[in-house]
């Protein structure tokens, strides 16, 4: 196996039964494997909810460390469309061309920063720092803010052997309440203002609203874009002639874009409460339990992909759920897309090869599932043309 | 070249005309509103979703068990739905009328 392969620990339960039930805390998960049933569950909003308590959607289940509810994310149809009406062409903007000319200095400063033939921590040193400056593009903030979102590090929520940290929430959360009262006192074009000036279904978003947006936006485009451009570095190092086939063929990039997204699926799961007693794959799933939509399970079903172990750059047919599907899907995926569209067409230009020097995978564990999403150290070598 | 008009949500006509490529590239190209093709035309997001005119199935043919799938669990879907990226453009669409969904 190769260094920047990601294993498929869900086949056997995927071929077998469709499902797979693993403990968290005290609220077990029954895991949805199979594209086709993933794809109905996640359709299925008045059976499968979003609303519960604050936190439970999320596997580790995060009840006891917040109370803020996320936006639109914890939140059905219909109320959720009128969320998304308001907050959909505020994430389009990556499509602009200013958007675009601005993410494309960024990265081509970034890129030249590391080819320096010098060994370069790409998680630390390129990744972080990559999806650090980027958001600010996404918030509209001034480009300095960035600089203190990288010093939190990857792990904002986690400390050292702990999966969940309140304690270490909390400074993202004090830091967004410090943000939204400035934006009060000050209003300007950015996320912030645009939100406390907004209505949806006529009524104004309170405080704690918009704290539920954008604590999203920091805490799902984090380590899914992390993970997502860790892992496309990790990749074109093992495989050169991939990068060269894409600096060759510019036009199978967009391509490209979703087959990383698929391979990688950068979210493993997101969760759903069960508001009423009900079957998945022939399996009781009983009112006020849990399930999972495991999307990482789902884009390797080989009923619907072929050789879906396999990077096929220029893969056609591609009905992957790597963003999610139907209501919510991913608010952030214009941002994502471009970021990896941007990535590579800059290096496709500066660079020629990349070493892979030493790597420590991070890997996921659900009970006897342990899942590779990306890494905790990945040192590599940028090599310029 | 084949002629393909596109009636918006908004009622609005569009004609246009190409002689390849898919159609939801064309209406991309022209920002026809309702047609966005987040995935670039890999049959993953359902962005590009129309109903052709009934009269013209023929035309178009039939979708394939994968954009079906997608299909299925649209709302707006009905049995002259189809995902535009994945038809594509050739003399045999020419005077095509397709409803933009969205
Ligand atoms: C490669 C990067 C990313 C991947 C793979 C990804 C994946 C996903 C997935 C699978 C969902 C569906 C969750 C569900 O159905 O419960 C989702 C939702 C969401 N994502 Fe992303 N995401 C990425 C980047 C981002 C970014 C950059 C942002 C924003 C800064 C973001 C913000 C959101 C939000 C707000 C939702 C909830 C949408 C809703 O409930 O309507 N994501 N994402
Ligand atoms: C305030 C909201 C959130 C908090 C406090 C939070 C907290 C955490 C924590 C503590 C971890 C580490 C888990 C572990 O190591 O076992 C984690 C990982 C992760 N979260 Fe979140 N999360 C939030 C929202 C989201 C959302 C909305 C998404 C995606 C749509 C998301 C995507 C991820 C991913 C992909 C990882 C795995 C990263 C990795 O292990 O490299 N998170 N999050
Ligand atoms: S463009 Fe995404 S499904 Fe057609």
């Amino acid at each position: 196996m190769n260094k920047s392969d990601l294993n498929d620990p869900f086949e056997q339960a995927r071929v077998e039964q469709g499902f797979a039930q693993v403990s968290d805390q005290d609220d077990p998960v029954t895991m949805v494997l199979r594209l086709k049933d993933v794809r109905k569950c996640a359709h299925n909003t008045k059976t499968f909810s979003s609303e519960d308590v604050p936190g439970r959607i999320v596997v580790p289940s995060e009840v006891n460390i917040r109370t803020t509810r996320q936006i639109p994310f914890e939140v059905d149809p219909p109320m959720h469309k009128g969320y998304r009406a308001l907050l959909d062409p505020w994430f389009k903007r990556p499509l602009e061309d200013e958007y675009k000319a601005k993410l494309n200095a960024q990265i081509d400063e970034l890129v030249d920063a590391v080819i320096n033939g010098e060994p370069v921590e790409v998680i630390e040193q390129f990744s972080l720092v990559l999806q650090s400056r980027a958001l600010t593009l996404l918030l509209n903030t001034p480009f300095e803010d960035s600089d203190l979102w990288i010093s939190w590090g990857t792990h904002v929520f986690r400390s050292e052997g702990e999966a969940l940290d309140g304690d270490k929430a909390q400074i993202l959360y004090d830091y967004i309440d410090a943000e939204i009262e400035r934006a009060i006192a000050n209003p300007s074009d950015d996320l912030y203002s645009v939100l406390l000036a907004a209505e949806v279904d006529g009524k104004k978003l309170t405080k704690e609203e918009v704290k539920g947006v954008i604590v999203l936006t920091f805490s799902g485009g984090r380590d899914t874009v992390i993970n997502a451009v860790s892992n496309t570095i990790a990749y074109f190092a093992e495989h050169p002639e991939s990068l060269q086939r894409l600096r060759d063929e510019p036009e199978i990039r967009g391509r490209a874009i979703e087959e990383f997204i698929r391979y990688f699926s950068p979210l493993t799961h997101m969760g759903r409460v069960v508001t009423e007693d009900t079957q998945v794959c022939e399996h009781a799933a009983k009112a006020d339990t849990r399930i999972s939509l495991c999307w990482a399970s789902a884009n390797r079903d080989a009923s619907v992909f072929e050789t879906p172990n396999e990077v096929v750059l220029d893969r056609k047919m591609n009905p992957h759920v790597g963003f999610g599907f139907g209501h919510h899907n991913c608010l952030g995926a214009t941002h994502a897309r471009q970021i990896l569209s941007t990535l590579i067409n800059v290096l496709c230009d500066k660079v020629q090869t990349i070493d892979l020097l030493d790597t420590e995978d991070n890997i996921e564990e659900w009970d006897e599932f342990k899942r590779k999403v990306g890494y905790h150290r990945l040192n590599v070598r940028f090599n310029p043309k | 070249m084949a002629k393909i008009t596109f009636i918006t949500q908004d009622d609005e006509n569009i004609v246009l005309e190409a002689d390849s490529g898919s159609v939801m590239a064309l209406a991309v190209e022209n920002g026809v509103s309702g047609i966005d093709g987040d995935c670039g035309g890999v049959c993953s997001c359902a962005t590009c979703h129309v109903h052709v005119n009934p009269d013209q199935v023929s035309q178009t043919g039939e979708a394939s068990e994968i954009e079906k799938d997608m299909l299925e669990l649209d709302d707006n879907a009905n049995e002259y739905s189809r995902l535009c990226c994945q038809i594509e453009i050739s003399e045999k669409l020419d005077g095509l009328i397709l409803t933009v969904a969205n």
